[in-house]
């Protein structure tokens, strides 16, 4: 319905509110729905942690992507030191770079200011990037900021919102809820992360990654995620290079 | 100097503030710096990937394997059944998320009452 006509009049308001409300309306969809699912399932494991209910939700407004906060989550677990577990967090966030990297050319116009650009990459994480690439192609570039501003926005008060309830119904649950809410967590990113893969070299990375994980845990207890993500990384950018140089004429 | 190092009520945020969004917002505000000038396919950001990539696997492996709170008290077999069969329902089913989450809880529900 709304396809045919993105050629709105450049600043004006009404049409800015527009575009925002749409952007709030793309967090309830089925991606978004996943989403919460996975945080209902971090607001168990945070509570497990020890986290009081004002931790748990500031760690989901300030850190947002949900695998770097169950990596931290993992530091504490292990009585990580705080460098070892920023070092942990940052390693697991990287790939947060190349995202942003992509999503910044179909967002910035001869207009837009930095500032708005540095603030809105705040709100990028699997979900949102996914949907936002989805949908930039109905939204008239000049709105894009706008739209996402309000995807973005919606997902991390809403996830903000859900995390507080979540934690503070958790008591009250039967034991097997409670089980097979932490495997949600898990289940969501054994898929997700699979269906994200750019490369074939990420699948071997994460089939070399979830062999190895275990492992370390036994064998280098507080290093385990480092190793892994190590040396199952560069093991599978090993076998890209030998796969590409075998694929060339 | 780990998360409850210190017995002071701002110790926890600082810890949060440090460990997650210095470690998560510092990539995100290098991406806006770079804006362009990196290609998506450049040899640099498929070893980044993958060590991202095997990083969070090892993640979600250790959550399945050592896992705490409620979660400890379900056998290892189950687990582990449940999440192989929900990530086969998530590569046959079109690949997709919620197939492979409804798929493993089913299992995993289903396990814990037939175990007692």
């Amino acid at each position: 319905m709304s396809r045919n006509h993105p050629q709105t009049a450049p600043g004006d308001p009404g049409s800015a509110r527009r575009w925002f409300l749409r952007g709030v309306a793309a967090a309830y969809s089925v991606p978004g729905l996943i989403l919460v699912s996975a945080f209902i399932g971090f607001a168990g494991l945070a509570k497990e942690t020890g986290l009081t209910v004002v931790e748990t939700v500031f760690m989901v407004g300030v850190v947002w992507a949900l695998p770097a906060k169950v990596v931290l989550i993992g530091a504490i677990l292990s009585k990580a030191s705080i460098f070892a577990a920023a070092f942990a967090v940052a390693l697991s966030s990287i790939r947060l770079m190349p995202m942003v990297v992509a999503l910044v050319p179909e967002m910035r116009t001869e207009k837009t200011r930095p500032w708005v650009l540095y603030l809105l990459s705040h709100f990028v994480a699997v979900t949102s990037w996914v949907l936002a690439l989805e949908r930039f192609r109905d939204v008239p570039p000049d709105m894009r900021t706008t739209f996402y501003a309000g995807l973005g926005g919606m997902l991390v008060l809403n996830n903000m919102i859900v995390v507080a309830v979540v934690y503070m119904l958790a008591e009250q649950l039967p034991p097997v809820a409670s089980a097979a809410l932490f495997l949600l967590t898990p289940m969501y990113f054994l898929t997700s992360l699979w269906g994200s893969a750019r490369e074939r070299a990420a699948h071997v990375a994460m089939v070399l990654g979830l062999g190895l994980g275990p492992v370390f845990h036994i064998l280098l207890p507080g290093f385990d995620l480092l190793a892994a993500g190590l040396i199952g990384g560069f093991a599978a950018y090993g076998w890209h290079r030998y796969a590409r140089r075998r694929a060339a004429p | 100097m780990s998360f409850d190092a210190i017995d002071a009520w701002w110790w926890p945020f600082l810890f949060i503030l440090v460990a997650g969004w210095l470690a998560t917002d510092s990539w995100r505000f290098l991406g806006v710096y770079l804006g362009g000038r990196l290609s998506e396919e450049s040899d640099l950001l498929v070893l980044v990937r993958a060590v991202a990539t095997a990083l969070v696997a090892a993640v979600i492996a250790n959550l399945i394997f050592f896992p705490g709170g409620a979660l400890a008290a379900s056998p290892l077999a189950l687990r582990l059944g449940a999440a192989v069969a929900g990530f086969a329902a998530y590569l046959l089913i079109g690949r997709r998320v919620l197939a492979g989450i409804a798929v493993a809880e089913a299992v995993f529900i289903g396990g814990w009452f037939a175990l007692g």
